[in-house]
Formats: structure tokens, sequence, C-alpha cells
């Protein structure tokens, strides 16, 4: 069969799926429909694969463009480019590990209810499938707007407790408008070029020089992206929904839906603007950097001061974000692609750290530092994967969240030279803040935290487990997803295809010219070749200098009690964080206005 | 072709966005999220309009006659249904939070601030 025609089939098998769960759910037993759902998440990751195979082969630039239904001129389009196509195996094959971990995580669905999660979860998949696949900015639209709605029924899917429900509310309204701030984008885009598609749109505004219409349209389509991708200061609403969401959710929205904002706006600005008729190059580069280098440091210093173990995380995924966007701001082939690997390697190290707090919130009822000190010692195999998490998670080689790091820092660096400093200050202190939990929880080290030497009010980690009653033992699955989690993320920086494949996918992302002609003409002349992704001696001694650099300050805060003078330095930017919806959205407004004032200098 | 039916959707997009930072009620909240949302829709039909233009059914008009743009009609119905969705789920949680938790007040919700 057409490999062409197995595009649909990446976004329509876990609609289907979800759809036989719905009829079936209730009437199946609990293990029954797991494994259906499992089925169906495991059939779309190997179809996503095959897809993944046929676009990456190596030879001419083509790769697989299906119009649905053969309506050419307006109908919908996907595109398997190797970049989309790899997200969409990311995303199915992450679905199909949060599925394995919830089998014994949720255990007892409220009666009736069955399918409910698996098929809530094969939605979400369909929807970020559609998004990475998806050539045509209203089906964009869309994608991301299914993504979100089932987000946050998904974060607020314990409706019996008060904080989800605050969370996913919080993350709904926030980003509903920013959906409705990109199709206000999407919507004069249309209006000045009659087109929908990225590369119909992109030739059409390349026959002129840029305008203000046209800039707003940049502004307006970019910011709900970047709200998805929280970019300070559109992040408000992502450690409300991380700290409250079900962890196997958390594991999704960290490690893939949060990086397809990213994704979204390299993916308009490559197709669409980087021509003579958008923004030009300089001009986008400064305005991704600024917003990029704001998200790393704010993210960084938040993570730090965290006590509550998924906000930690959550915020180290703002400031990981930063990194990942500061990547695309370079706008290189090679920034692109050390993105991208390094997007791989943090989906995997980043989802199994969820889950080992997953583990210490069923087993203890809380994911709060201070509370659990010492407490975890009789998990020394939780404690170890954590640990392994920690360091993964600073970009230590070979992990390919390090090689990644390693290949776009070295990108950035072309562009800034003080980037790459960026980059291991901000991989240390996120790496440093959950090897510090770590020491303290599993390993008990240092001085047991008392609350006092903290300033000001805390949001602690006392939350109600999520399986029935506290775990007593813990179940296989809690256990191996993990394990299987960092093990991929150790075999993409160690395994030279992986480097030699998202190089090509990189090469073939940027390459402009060659996508217009592959979406709309059926061929295209091969991208320019790149050097892949590699190990090399400056990168492997920086991954090694931010582990140790991680290490050093993880010791350092449990042997030194808190400092209350830097407490209360930092507590007005935490005070920001207020929990209340007007002020993020007054928040997303001041950040579109940023974005405004960062792009206007590009009208000519 | 006015400018008007722009500016009028800018409006109604700043009313509402105006009306979610100032709210004091979780449902009026959703409820200026339902009215920033149709900003869209005003601007959708606005860069559709044509002219003396028909509507885009050609069972009973020549083929030659002047309609409006379908599509944008077609991308409005789409958004509806996309809005219908996200105030319904909004909705469903607010009720819900005011089961468990007593009121709709943003200002109370407060559990997770810093």
């Amino acid at each position: 069969m057409d490999t062409t025609r197995l595009l649909p089939l990446v976004v329509a098998l876990p609609l289907l799926g979800a759809a036989v769960l719905v009829a079936t759910g209730r009437r199946l037993p609990r293990l029954v429909s797991d494994i259906v759902g499992c089925a169906f998440a495991a059939a779309t990751a190997a179809t996503a694969l095959l897809v993944l195979f046929r676009a990456g082969r190596p030879g001419p630039g083509t790769y697989p463009v299906e119009w649905v239904g053969g309506w050419r001129r307006v109908g919908i389009v996907l595109v398997g480019d190797p970049l989309g196509a790899g997200l969409a195996a990311l995303v199915s094959l992450l679905v199909v590990a949060v599925l394995v971990y919830s089998w014994r995580y949720f255990e007892e669905p409220p009666r009736r209810h069955t399918g409910s999660f698996p098929a809530l979860i094969l939605v979400f998949q369909a929807g970020m499938c559609g998004f990475a696949l998806t050539g045509d900015l209203f089906n964009a639209f869309v994608s991301f707007e299914l993504m979100g709605v089932v987000a946050y029924a998904l974060t607020g899917f314990r409706v019996e407790d008060p904080k989800p429900l605050q969370g996913a509310l919080a993350f709904g309204v926030v980003n509903s408008l920013g959906g409705y701030v990109t199709l206000l984008g999407v919507t004069l885009l249309y209006a000045r070029t009659g087109e929908l598609g990225f590369a119909q749109i992109g030739r059409r505004l390349d026959t002129d020089g840029p305008d203000g219409p046209v800039l707003a349209a940049f502004v307006l389509v970019t910011t709900g992206l970047l709200v998805k991708a929280a970019a300070v200061p559109f992040h408000f609403w992502l450690p409300d929904a991380h700290a409250v969401a079900p962890t196997p959710v958390c594991m999704l929205l960290s490690g893939v839906m949060v990086e397809l904002g990213v994704y979204g706006v390299a993916r308009v600005y490559w197709t669409v603007f980087s021509g003579p008729g958008g923004l030009s190059h300089p001009d986008f580069t400064r305005a991704l950097l600024v917003l990029g280098v704001l998200t790393a440091l704010l993210g960084a210093v938040m993570c730090w001061q965290q006590r509550h173990l998924k906000r930690l995380l959550a915020l180290s995924t703002v400031a990981h974000t930063g990194l990942f966007l500061i990547g695309v701001a370079v706008l290189t082939p090679e920034g692109i692609s050390g993105t991208a690997l390094y997007v791989l390697g943090h989906a995997g190290v980043k989802a199994a750290l969820f889950a080992c707090a997953g583990v210490l919130l069923d087993r203890y009822a809380t994911v709060d530092e201070h509370e659990l000190f010492g407490r975890a010692r009789e998990l020394p195999a939780v404690g170890v994967l954590f640990a392994v998490g920690g360091l993964g998670l600073c970009g230590l080689p070979p992990f390919g969240s390090g090689l990644g790091k390693a290949a776009a820092e070295e990108a950035a660096g072309h562009t800034a030279g003080w980037l790459p400093a960026l980059y291991v200050l901000v991989s240390a202190v996120t790496g440093g803040a959950v090897l510090r939990a770590g020491l303290r929880i599993f390993a008990g080290v240092g001085r047991r935290p008392r609350d006092e030497e903290e300033g000001g009010p805390e949001t602690t980690g006392e939350e109600e487990p999520e399986t029935r009653g506290r775990l007593g033992r813990i179940p296989v699955p809690l256990l191996a997803v993990p394990a299987a989690l960092l093990a991929a993320s150790l075999a993409l920086g160690v395994i030279p295809a992986v480097g030699s494949a998202v190089g090509r996918a990189g090469a073939l992302f940027t390459d402009t010219g060659g996508y217009r002609r592959t979406v709309l003409d059926g061929h295209a002349a091969a991208a320019p070749a790149h050097p892949p992704p590699h190990w090399q001696l400056t990168g492997i001694l920086l991954g090694l200098l931010s582990a140790a650099l991680a290490i050093t300050l993880a010791t350092l805060a449990v042997r030194r009690p808190v400092h209350t003078g830097t407490a209360a330095l930092l507590a007005p930017v935490r005070r920001l964080q207020s929990g209340h919806i007007g002020d993020y959205v007054a928040w997303l407004i001041a950040g579109t206005a940023l974005l405004t004032v960062l792009t206007v200098p590009g009208v000519h | 072709m006015t400018v008007l039916p722009y500016l009028v959707a800018g409006w109604i997009f700043l009313i509402g966005v105006y009306g979610l930072v100032t709210s004091r009620d979780l449902i009026h909240a959703v409820g200026c999220l339902a009215v920033t949302q149709s900003s869209t829709y005003v601007l959708l039909l606005a860069v559709g309009y044509r002219n003396g233009g028909t509507a885009p059914v050609f069972a009973d008009a020549p083929t030659n006659s002047r309609v409006v743009d379908p599509v944008v009609q077609a991308l409005t119905l789409t958004d509806i249904v996309v809005g219908a969705t996200v105030t319904a789920l909004l909705l469903a949680l607010v009720v819900q939070l005011r089961k468990r938790h007593g009121t709709v007040d943003p200002d109370a919700l407060s559990e997770l601030k810093g």
C-alpha cells in the first residue's frame, strides 16, 4: 500500500478507537477497554512510524503529501515531512507509554465510565497528530482546539477535587483565547491571499513586500501558538494545569503538547512568513530570541523555587521551552535539527520524571519535597530512575537530550556568543532542582527543611492519590514505563542513525521552496546536506559541565539552609502566579503587545 | 469594501477581553470568552462579504451570479462548533467547581498561588 494513503490513518485511527471505546466502554470490563485503547494507540504509532520511515528515506527530497478525498484545491492536506511525521510518531509512542502506565494507575474508574480515560487520551492523540501533520492553517487551528479541549477535560479529570477544576479552567480560558487570537490571524491571511494552506499563502505573500496586515497576522497567529508553547508571558496556565492534572496526563502535556506549540511557530514561520513578503529573518530572530531568553530564565528561576514536585517539573518544562524557542529563533537547519533531537530526548526524560512523581503521589499522598524528606528511602529503584532523569534533564552525555542540547547550543552560539552559556545555566538549574528534590526525598541528605525558612505563601504538594487508596507495592508498569522512557532517551543519543535522520529532517524543514514544491507541484529537489547533530568535544564538555553544575547546586542546596533573603527577593516573581484567570488574560494581552513591539520594525 | 466590520470585530474582541480581565464571576468569564470568540465570526464573515452577492447556493441562481465566499461560511460554522464545545466544557467545569468549592468568584480561588 502506498504510504501516502497511510497519512490520514494517523489521525483517523485514534478517533476511531475513541469512538469504539465510547460506544462499548461502559459494557466492557476494565482490562478489555484498556487493551482496546492500547491497541489503537499502538496501531497509530506503527502507522506513524511507517510514514516516518518513508519520509526519512534518503534520496530526493520528496515526502508523502495527501489531499484527503482527492480535493486538491480546497481540501484538507496532510504533509508527512520527516519532522512532522517524527512528531506524530513521538506523540503516538508516548501515548502508548501513558496508556500502559495508567493501566494500573487509575486503579478504579468510576462505575460505568471504564472506557472514558483511554478514549479521551486517544482523542488527544488524534488532535496532536493532526496538528503535526496538517499543511493548512485552518486545520492547524482546529487540531489546536481539539487537543486543547481534550486537554482541559483531562486536566479536570478528577472532578471530585476543587484544585484540578481550577487548573483546568485557567488552562481552558487562556488556551481558548489563544486559539481565537490565532484564528483572527488566519482570517487576516485569508483576506489577504484567499488561501488557507501554508504553502499557498506563502507563495501568494511573496509577490509583495511585507506590510501592516501581514505582520499583524504574524503576531496574532504566533501569539496563539506561543500560548500553547507556554512562552513567557503566556505561560501562567502551565504550572497550574500541570500541578493538578493526573500524572499520566502531565506526561503528555509536558512531553509533547507544549513542544507542539514551538513546532507550530517554526512551521508557520518557515512555510508562510520566511519569504520576502513576510517577516525578515533578523526581525523574527530578534522577536523570538527575546521571548525565548525570558522564558528560559524565568522558568529556571521559578523551577528552582518550587517544593511541589509536579510544579517543579512543569516549570522546568517552561525553562526548556525557552531553550527550544531559541533553537528555532536562530533560523538554521542545525538549530532546527538540534532542537528536534532535544525535544525527543526531553520528552522521554520529562515523562519518566513525571512517572516517578506519580509513584510518590500514590504511595505517600503528597508530592511536597519537604514533607517527603527521606521518606522514599524504601524505593531505591524509583530513586535511581529519578536521579537518572535529573541527569538527563541537564543534558548529560550520552543522553538524546544531551546531544540535542549540544547541537542546539552550538547552532545558537553562531548567532550570539553568550547563548551556549544560557543553555548550560538553564539546564544546570532545572536539572539541579530535580536532583535536589531527589537527594532529599530518596536519600534524606542534608537537614530536614523547615517550612518557616521559606518566605511567603507556598504551593505545597498535598493531594489525593490517584489510585484506589495508597499503593502498597509498586505495580510493574509504574516502574517499567519510566525505565523504558529513559532507555529510549539514552538510545537517541547513542545511535548515530537517529542523528543523521534528524539532521535530514531539519534540512528538509528549513527548505521552504522544497516544501512548497512538494505540496503544490508534487516534486522537489533534494535539500542541501547539512552536518547532522553529532557528538563533538565542546558539546560533551559543556554537557558534563552542566551536569557537574547541577550536582553542585543540588548538593549546596541540601547542605545549606534556604537563604531567606533570596526567597524574599524572588517573592514578587512568584506572586505573579496568582491563580486568577483575569491576571493571566491580562498577561496574554501584554505579551501580544510585546510581540507587536518586537515585530513592528519589520514594516518597511 | 468598508473598514467598519473590521473595527467592529476588533471592538468585540477587546470588550470580551476586558470582561475576562475584570470578571468577578466565572460564569461571566466564560460568557466573555464566548463574546471574544464571536469577534472571529464577524471578522470571517466580513472577509467573505461581496457587495451585491447572494448566498452561495447555485440551485436556483445562474452559475455566473455574484455570491459571498462560501469558504469563510464553512470556517465560521466549524468555529461555532469548536466554540460550543469549549463553552460547554468550561461551563461544566464551573458548575462542578461551584459544587465542590462553594463559590464562582475567581478571587476566592487562590489555592494555586505561587
